[in-house]
């Protein structure tokens, strides 16, 4: 049973695709949950899983070489058993996303409102004219300007953030309580993204939209997130609120994102930390834990793969997958502390 | 000749214009794409010179006018105190030899039919400089200078991550011990923890074959990591140049201002004293 608040809970979901090479386990368990009114970001880089997850709650990964198992719960609704027609009564309705690309999810050759309309019609019964109305509301909402003439633009006459507003406006049409947004912000510009950032963020807070933030950009994940999920090679490796991963982190792979950001608010260090080596193939992962070929702390147990555990006594919704003892994780952070301070540029 | 006075690479007054062409069957220019409009840089021998710039500005278009892959309208590239603009073909392949390009897609541009040791190798080999066995001596070193392995010589590049392709990019870059790398995006199609090792490679080369970089670059942190200068390009002009400390915590020029003030900073706790400041200003 899910808890109360919980809007979307994941249980186990495991998603592996067939293919020429082999079977490629793309998630393996993630369990986490979504609380009604919270921003959720899942972190992780190419090949670690969370678009996958985030897609497959949509009903996207589903095919003949996809073996999907696990839950999905979503405002009660399990989403991986749902027909092909319960899932489509949800999409669009109560579940939006929104994309990477916004060019390549509106479609070029009609006019941004009638994808809009077309939209609310297909959910809802009503009026064109009332459609119509209703679509230039959520573009000027979402900082359109001059949206009662530029609604009749084609998607082409609109620049990269105008299209991500577009798709904005498009996902919240009929009020969805959740919206996932696959890296809304990443084909963007860097002043564009910090309006696409402060769009989600107000439609978070005075709407009340809960949003599953899928991204690979830490600095994004400061600006908004409430929550964390870490991913890497399809496993969650530590979830915790946004002060506990940015501020006591605890998994190693956590320490090495963190660590190999440039910030431009700090003294330059000589060189930039590195993770070494590159991700696992997904066709043939090591065994345990999955970051431990490339964790310069890794140890005997670590070929055992550790549970997704609350670890930190004083932190209870603070879990990670590290045998590390805590207090042994806190000494190799200061340590390694020391290591970046005693070299400034 | 007063080329001791002057640094490895002058550009002054550089214009790139590309003609907006209309009319079906006569087509007359109605206007046109002012991509590099009026940029003066120079770069001393050994510094990194970062440029910054969102989409559009006109960044990867001055790059490849700075090096003659594309002809520039008008103005001076002064390379090694030579006169670049102007120059035939035939003039600038012996000059091609010490600058160098690094691209940012690691997946287009390598040819994919052709083996890493005959693409890190190709320029080598193009410029008359080693074959046979001493060409492939020559590869196995480049390859493992990058941190790739000698065994790597027969492989494709479909059979390497995007991280790995990049340096072959890099290898196949300072296989003919250039002067001069101008650099485009190097590191932006990578992922975070690959986008370090990267950077601190490019750094380490730097030092040991003393080269030059033109650093270009939308992500500002990693700009200020590499750079020793930084100039921020914003519609085909340069609006401001300075140390790289300078420009990211003194900017002068609007635009710059609007830019660091965009990049997100991963401290939360930083950025919610932000955002209170900013709803009580």
């Amino acid at each position: 049973m899910s808890a109360p608040g919980s809007l979307l809970d994941l249980r186990d979901l495991a998603v592996s695709f067939n293919t020429e090479e082999g079977l490629v386990q793309a998630v393996d368990g993630v369990s986490i949950e979504l609380r009604a009114g919270e921003v959720l970001a899942v972190v992780g880089e190419s090949g670690s899983g969370k678009s996958v997850t985030a897609t497959t709650l949509m009903g996207l990964t589903r095919g003949p070489n996809a073996t999907i198992a696990g839950s999905a719960t979503f405002e009660g609704t399990e989403l991986i058993s749902a027909s092909d027609e319960e899932l489509r009564a949800i999409r669009g309705n109560r579940l939006a996303m929104i994309f990477q690309d916004p060019m390549s999810s509106l479609d070029p050759v009609y006019r941004v409102v009638d994808q809009i309309v077309e939209q609310i019609q297909a959910h809802r019964d009503t009026r064109s004219g009332e459609a119509r109305e209703r679509a230039i509301e959520l573009l000027d909402a979402v900082g359109i300007p001059d949206a009662a003439k530029r609604a009749d633009s084609y998607p082409h006459e609109f620049s990269g953030g105008m299209r991500q507003r577009a798709m904005i406006a498009m996902a919240l049409s009929l009020e969805p309580s959740l919206l996932i947004a696959d890296e809304p912000t990443t084909a963007l510009d860097v002043t564009v993204q910090a309006q696409i950032i402060d769009l989600l963020r107000d439609l978070n807070q005075r709407r009340d939209l809960s949003i599953l933030l899928i991204t690979h950009d830490i600095g994004v994940v400061a600006e908004i997130a409430d929550r964390v999920a870490v991913m890497y090679a399809g496993r969650i490796v530590e979830q915790g609120t946004i002060d506990e991963i940015f501020y006591e982190p605890q998994h190693p792979y956590t320490w090495g994102l963190l660590d190999s950001l440039t910030r431009i608010d700090r003294p330059r260090p000589k060189r930039l930390s590195q993770i070494p080596g590159m991700p696992p193939s997904l066709l043939a992962p090591p065994r345990g834990c999955h970051f431990r070929p490339r964790c310069p702390h890794a140890f005997d147990r670590c070929t055992e793969v550790p549970s997704l555990l609350p670890r930190v006594a004083a932190a209870p919704g603070h879990l990670d997958r590290c045998w590390l003892e805590p207090a042994r994780k806190q000494e190799l952070r200061q340590a390694g502390d020391r290591d970046a301070l005693e070299q400034p540029r | 000749m007063s080329a001791t006075s002057e640094g490895l690479l002058e550009v002054r007054g550089l214009v790139k214009h590309f003609p907006i062409k209309s009319g079906l069957l006569v087509s007359r220019e109605v206007d046109s794409v002012k991509a590099v409009d009026g940029v003066d840089l120079s770069l001393a021998a050994g510094e990194t010179l970062g440029l910054v710039g969102e989409s559009g500005s006109g960044k990867s278009t001055l790059c490849r006018t700075v090096l003659q892959l594309i002809e520039p309208g008008a103005g001076s590239v002064r390379f090694g105190g030579r006169e670049l603009v102007g120059l035939r073909q035939r003039e600038l392949r012996p000059l091609r030899r010490d600058m160098q390009m690094i691209f940012q897609d690691p997946y287009a541009s390598l040819n994919p039919r052709r083996r890493i040791g005959q693409i890190v190798g190709g320029p080598i080999k193009l410029h008359g400089l080693a074959s046979g066995a001493e060409l492939r001596r020559q590869v196995e070193e480049l390859l493992e200078r990058v941190g790739l392995s000698p065994e790597h010589y027969d492989r494709f590049p479909h059979e390497f991550s995007g991280g790995q392709r990049q340096r072959i990019g890099i290898a196949r870059a300072i296989a003919l011990k250039p002067k001069l790398i101008v650099a485009d995006e190097p590191v932006s199609a990578l992922d975070v923890s690959i986008q370090a090792q990267i950077v601190n490679l490019l750094d380490d080369l730097q030092d040991e074959f003393g080269l030059t970089y033109l650093f270009v670059a939308h992500d500002i942190g990693v700009v200020r990591h590499v750079s020793d200068r930084i100039a921020v390009m914003h519609g085909g002009k340069i609006v401001e140049t300075g140390t790289a400390d300078q420009v990211c915590e003194r900017p002068i020029d609007p635009y710059t201002k609007k830019l660091l003030a965009a990049v997100p900073i991963p401290d939360p706790r930083e950025n919610r004293a932000r955002r209170a400041g900013a709803s009580l200003a």
